[in-house]
């Protein structure tokens, strides 16, 4: 499924900074000079300590955040455009669902915002909750499901308008670890049938060897790109992909990686970006 | 959040399930401890006056208040049942003017940030004073004999409260549901119809159900300062001066039962309006 390497990139990110205000006239410098391609059909993972800014990148990408200086081209467009066009389907850590809304309901929205007709978004909510095993589930409520199933609605949610590039922002960080392997094994299932490009952000080295076509290395303070590791295991992928001695190399040559960065990987910052937002909106 | 699969809340939306038949017993066995304590305390407060032998003056026997509330119910001096009527009329259309007042000035505070800034700390500064104490200068304004003197003050009690928890709804969204719905490039018009919204209604209903409260305490206190005769506030100030406890008793217990059925009124549309809030499935 991952891109081949000459194909052009779906994702150009050249030169790219972000300086936050901080509150006593300080300023934080969260990206510093990002410079990052993404092929169609990768699978790209950002993983880096707390406060590296991983989170800001991938809201950057997503037009969430402005840069500071620097551009993002996607498709040949600027991400807002891209953003416009419905290029992106976005799944936070928490599932954010809305309350009132059942699990079917919440997956037409964008479908509802995008003025698909009824029918349709009847038949497209169906299909994405089959694919993410919640065929059962359609009328349910939110409260109703466990916390892995209220991210795989969030899953099936962003899937629903078929967006040209997927962006997770450690999507199954508040899950335990045995639903968050079954959660990667599903991720990858739904990857392989809709070709999506994923851009995925964890601080979990296991996870982001496991799911990625390559492993972007981010270290703090300011936050940097400091390695990009080819994750050159065979797909498709399982259990067994686990305990093979490449597997295991390629999380030493992560680790590696990250140390070299001087960072610990331990990362339960709250993204500053959604901080901005929050200020914003509530005033 | 528990990560295990498989239904983790009660299948309230069950179509299928427990029925009308099923909710009601439930209901039943839900407020029955409630009401045996009520009941109870009648009977407790019936022996109380009896054994001690006090006098209707400083505690009327629940029996007697009934019978007050019987003799009068049509009655000539003290029309008790007219004047709960005209007093009800007085607070719900307080209630209605207020909220509607409330709701209005809450979206163009959530609409324009600038003008949130300047109304909020007006409204709380506001809301610390006590209102009521304006009621005999609303019955100059609107007219001493005009119910409007007294619906004006039920109105202003319920304007607060309904303007402030409208507004906190509307502007208080998950700020991850606002980035989800900029990454689908929603009008501003959708995120309010979709979000804003749907997201204020526990407010409001939290906030109507003050408003209940509040509406016919403005009326009875407003109506204590003159005004038309056939309502409580006037049964209650008349029979008292009157030494005619009995029927102060009555009438209070009118606006007391006037008072918790308004209440359980918006508490039952709130359950049929926002039935996946948590303030509404809290059965069992």
């Amino acid at each position: 499924m991952a891109g081949s390497a000459d194909s052009a990139p779906i994702v150009h990110i050249s030169g790219v900074d972000k300086v936050f205000a901080g509150r006593e006239g300080g300023r934080t410098t969260a990206l510093s000079a990002i410079d990052l391609d993404i092929r169609p059909g990768e699978f790209v993972s950002l993983i880096g300590p707390s406060g590296c800014g991983k989170s800001t990148l991938l809201r950057v990408i997503g037009d969430l955040v402005q840069p500071t200086r620097g551009s993002v081209q996607v498709n040949g467009k600027s991400a807002e455009q891209a953003r416009r066009d419905r290029d992106y389907g976005m799944v936070f850590q928490a599932p954010v669902l809305f309350d009132w809304r059942s699990v079917e309901d919440n997956v037409k929205l964008p479908l509802e915002i995008l003025g698909k007709d009824k029918a349709w978004r009847a038949k497209r909510a169906k299909e994405m909750l089959e694919l993410v095993e919640l065929g059962e589930f359609t009328k349910h409520m939110p409260y109703q499901l466990s916390g892995g199933m209220q991210q795989r609605v969030a899953i099936a949610r962003a899937l629903s308008f078929e967006p040209r590039i997927l962006l997770m922002d450690e999507p199954f960080g508040a899950l335990d670890e045995m639903t968050r392997e079954r959660m990667n094994d599903e991720v990858l299932r739904i990857w392989g049938q809709t070709g999506t490009t994923v851009v995925f952000v964890t601080h979990s080295i296991p996870e982001a060897v496991y799911l990625s076509s390559r492993v972007v290395v981010m270290s703090a303070r300011p936050g940097r790109i400091t390695r990009v590791v080819d994750i050159d295991l065979p797909r498709p992928r399982s259990d067994a992909s686990r305990e093979t001695p490449r597997y295991f190399e390629l999380i030493t040559e992560v680790r590696e990686a990250l140390r070299a960065g001087g960072g610990d990987v331990d990362d339960a910052g709250t993204p500053s970006a959604a901080r901005t937002l929050a200020e914003g909106a509530v005033g | 959040m528990s990560a295990a699969a498989g239904v983790a809340g009660r299948p309230a939306a069950d179509p299928s399930g427990t029925g009308a038949a099923g909710r009601a017993s439930r209901a039943v066995r839900g407020y029955a401890p409630a009401v045996l304590v009520a009941a109870g305390g009648l009977v407790a407060w019936e022996l109380v006056i009896r054994v001690a032998n006090l006098n209707s003056f400083i505690l009327p026997a629940p029996s007697a208040i009934i019978a007050a509330l019987v003799e009068n119910w049509n009655g000539v001096r003290f029309p008790l049942w007219q004047s709960a009527q005209n007093t009800i009329i007085e607070a719900v259309g307080g209630f209605l003017i207020g909220t509607t007042a409330g709701v209005v000035v809450a979206f163009l505070a959530a609409r324009w940030g600038g003008m949130r800034a300047l109304l909020l700390p007006l409204a709380v500064a506001a809301n610390a004073i006590p209102i009521i104490a304006f009621a005999p200068l609303f019955n100059t304004w609107f007219g001493l004999l005009n119910p409007l003197s007294k619906m004006m003050m039920a109105a202003v009690l319920s304007f607060f409260p309904v303007m402030a928890n409208v507004t906190r709804g509307l502007a208080g969204v998950d700020p991850a549901q606002l980035e989800l719905m900029r990454s689908y490039a929603a009008p501003q018009g959708t995120v309010l119809r979709k979000v804003r919204i749907p997201n204020a209604l526990p407010y409001f209903f939290t906030a109507l159900k003050l408003a209940s409260t509040l509406s016919l305490i403005g009326a009875i206190v407003a109506e204590y300062f003159g005004g038309q005769g056939s309502v409580l506030g006037r049964m209650i100030v008349q029979s008292a001066s009157a030494l005619k406890f009995d029927i102060t008793w009555a009438a209070v217990s009118l606006a007391a039962i006037a008072g918790i059925t308004f209440y359980l009124v918006i508490a039952a549309i709130e359950r049929v309006a926002i039935p996946w809030h948590a303030s509404s499935r809290s059965e069992g």
